[in-house]
């Protein structure tokens, strides 16, 4: 099913303003002066990312881009300041992926088993889980550190990964997808003979992909933004990912930032979440507004 | 194909027994349908035989083996549900074909079995589709479909034709009841419906508040009802009730007396068929329309019974125009005249 908002349409739907003449025309101008508003500050990093390092310092600040593109990218790419933006982009693509994964498959599973299965203890487990929403990463930062450095992770992926990866927001998500699904088609699958895994596996998860694609993008922007957590656990540069790299290619002291080489890796750390995005749209807002029936 | 038997089965949410002890046997390759209203326990009892609901006390067997303890999947059953439980993500062919994909049949035979069953069905054309492209007959089908290629050896319906519209209703009746009748499967149909009992069930279970009112064929049920409950639940419209009392085999309802033959004594309810009335101008009973119902073959008169304030309901063949405010004189036949026990509602 698609959504009727969606599709073009010959009338407004109800509750729908229809627009005429200078109605329209006004409209669209202060979305464009706000389209232009938000798209500025990227430009200009843009911009700075295509210029030489005497060109940013000396004001007035370029408003076009010049002829350094190329070169300022290659620099950015391969050579960076501490490490090659290419490492961090891997780091950060790692990371992303493993938080925004990870997270789906815990969610699904401890959904799975409060909604479906009745132990000792369920009410209790749920409420934990729904506790958690309330420590962040920040407020549980400094056990959270010991722990992983018990475990030896400092500087790994596992490191990075694992202890972000529990979610309450995407459990408490897919259970109230999974309370919508009617009771029958469990009942169903079980006179047809599937075993509880097979039903989550034939029938649930099928079931969830447009909730689940919906929870990859929000999930992923929210590993490839992690800033905090990285930046303590990374002392290697080799592990840097590049939220927190960015801030590590200021100089500290008094030596010169290389603006166009911080403003290309700004604009190369846009590039993936903009990417998932945009493939994923589809899914993404039919995950959002339709529960697939 | 199998016998089904419960014996003294009872159900227990809680400490609240919803179930009190229910004994029966099913044969081999018969259709039986218990009915009754919503909250008897009627499909409580079902998913007992089904396995969806645990048994709280007594048994249940199939084709001879116990199976109070055996998962759903092993007790070589197949169930359609009110509301179809179609898989949304699955084509019609892979609906029909799941629960042989789980019991690892070869993909060859799985195929053979669900185009056998989809042209049994008039599904063919289908097999392609999702759930959702479907109208509420077809997806009754598949849902039959899938129960069919199971080869089962017993059928279990709970309410299966209460979400589709009156007409469909009527063929599904019919088109269920000849499909069962070709397989020769057992078959246990749940329904509120006392027109799906009368005219599909081999015999009837007529279920009220847990307990098992009467067991019996739909004519039987219809002619000597063992109690005041099944006497009201079956048949349409519904049994006149009156209470009187009876002295040496007359009836009296107020100053007027009716003969009848019964060891009957003192105050007992007696029953009459609204179609059992005969329009007698000299008749003993009559009743003071106050409304009239005509349907086209036959039209219902309401009214009250002349001597009590009891309503009742007369239903004469044909169409006639009646005001409210006539008189209607009747005469009963003695065999048409039930009579039940005030207290325990048992039949005398």
């Amino acid at each position: 099913m698609t959504v009727s908002a969606l599709k073009p349409h010959k009338e407004p739907a109800p509750g729908m303003v229809e627009q005429r003449g200078l109605g329209l025309w006004f409209t669209h101008a202060v979305m464009i002066f706000g389209v232009l508003i938000i798209f500025f500050p990227i430009w200009l990093a843009f911009v700075a990312s295509t210029v030489t390092q005497p060109e940013i310092v000396s004001p007035p600040m370029p408003l076009w881009p010049s002829d350094q593109f190329i070169p300022n990218y290659k620099k950015a790419l391969f050579s960076g300041v501490n490490v090659p933006v290419a490492t961090m982009l891997v780091n950060s693509l790692i990371m992303a992926i493993g938080i925004a994964v990870g997270k789906i498959v815990i969610s699904l599973l401890s959904a799975f088993a409060i909604v479906y299965f009745r132990f000792p203890g369920k009410k209790m487990f749920f409420w934990l889980i729904f506790i958690t929403l309330m420590l962040p990463v920040e407020v549980r930062i400094v056990p959270t550190y010991e722990i992983v450095a018990g475990f030896g992770m400092l500087n790994s992926y596992g490191g990075l990964i694992f202890p972000l990866i529990a979610s309450a927001t995407a459990t408490f998500l897919f259970r109230q997808f999974f309370m919508t699904v009617p009771d029958e088609l469990a009942e169903a699958a079980r006179v047809d003979g599937a075993r509880p895994m097979r039903f989550f596996w034939d029938i649930l998860f099928p079931m969830s992909r447009t909730n689940i694609a919906a929870l990859f993008v929000i999930l992923f922007i929210y590993g490839w933004n992690q800033y905090l957590w990285p930046l303590l656990i990374t002392t290697d540069p080799e592990m840097n990912t590049i939220v927190m790299g960015i801030k590590q290619m200021f100089p500290s002291g008094d030596d010169v930032a290389d603006w166009p080489v911080i403003m290309a890796t700004s604009i190369l750390a846009m590039i993936p979440p903009v990417i998932v995005v945009i493939s994923m749209q589809k899914l993404f807002i039919r995950g959002l507004v339709d529960s697939e029936k | 194909m199998a016998t089904v038997e419960l014996n003294n089965v009872k159900k227990r949410f809680g400490s609240v027994e919803v179930i009190h002890g229910v004994s029966t046997t099913i044969k081999d390759g018969e259709f039986i349908v218990i009915v009754g209203p919503s909250g008897c326990g009627k499909s409580t009892l079902l998913r007992m035989v089904a396995g969806l609901e645990s048994v709280s006390e007594g048994e249940i067997s199939i084709g001879g083996k116990t199976v109070n303890d055996l998962e759903p999947m092993d007790r070589d059953i197949a169930m359609v549900f009110q509301n179809y439980a179609l898989y949304p993500h699955m084509s019609v062919r892979e609906n029909m074909g799941y629960g042989l994909k789980i019991a690892k049949i070869p993909k060859a035979e799985i195929e053979e079995k669900v185009n056998a069953a989809a042209k049994l069905l008039q599904l063919d054309e289908y097999l392609d589709r999702r759930p959702r492209d479907l109208s509420g007959g077809q997806r009754q089908r598949v849902a039959m479909g899938r129960a069919i290629v199971r080869e089962p050896s017993v059928f279990l319906f709970d309410e299966p034709l209460s979400n589709l519209d009156a007409k469909l209703r009527v063929q599904m009746r019919l088109e269920i009841r000849d499909l069962q009748n070709r397989l020769g499967i057992t078959a246990l149909y749940v329904t509120h419906d006392q027109v799906e009992a009368m005219t599909m069930a081999d015999r009837m279970i007529v279920m009220n508040a847990g307990r098992v009112e009467q067991i019996g064929t739909p004519l039987e049920v219809y002619e000597t009802p063992q109690t005041l409950f099944a006497a009201q639940f079956i048949g349409s419209p519904s049994m006149n009730v009156f209470e009187t009392t009876i002295q040496n085999n007359i009836l009296s309802i107020g100053d007027i007396t009716v003969p009848v033959n019964t060891e009957a004594k003192g105050k007992v309810a007696a029953g009459m068929r609204p179609e059992h009335v005969i329009v007698d101008d000299n008749g003993p009973l009559s009743i003071t329309v106050q409304m009239g119902e005509p349907l086209g073959a036959n039209t219902l008169l309401h009214g009250r019974l002349d001597g009590t304030s009891d309503a009742f309901t007369i239903s004469l063949p044909g169409v006639h125009h009646t005001v409210a405010g006539q008189v209607i004189r009747f005469a009963v036949d003695p065999r048409h005249m039930h009579l039940f026990d005030i207290k325990s509602g048992g039949r005398i």
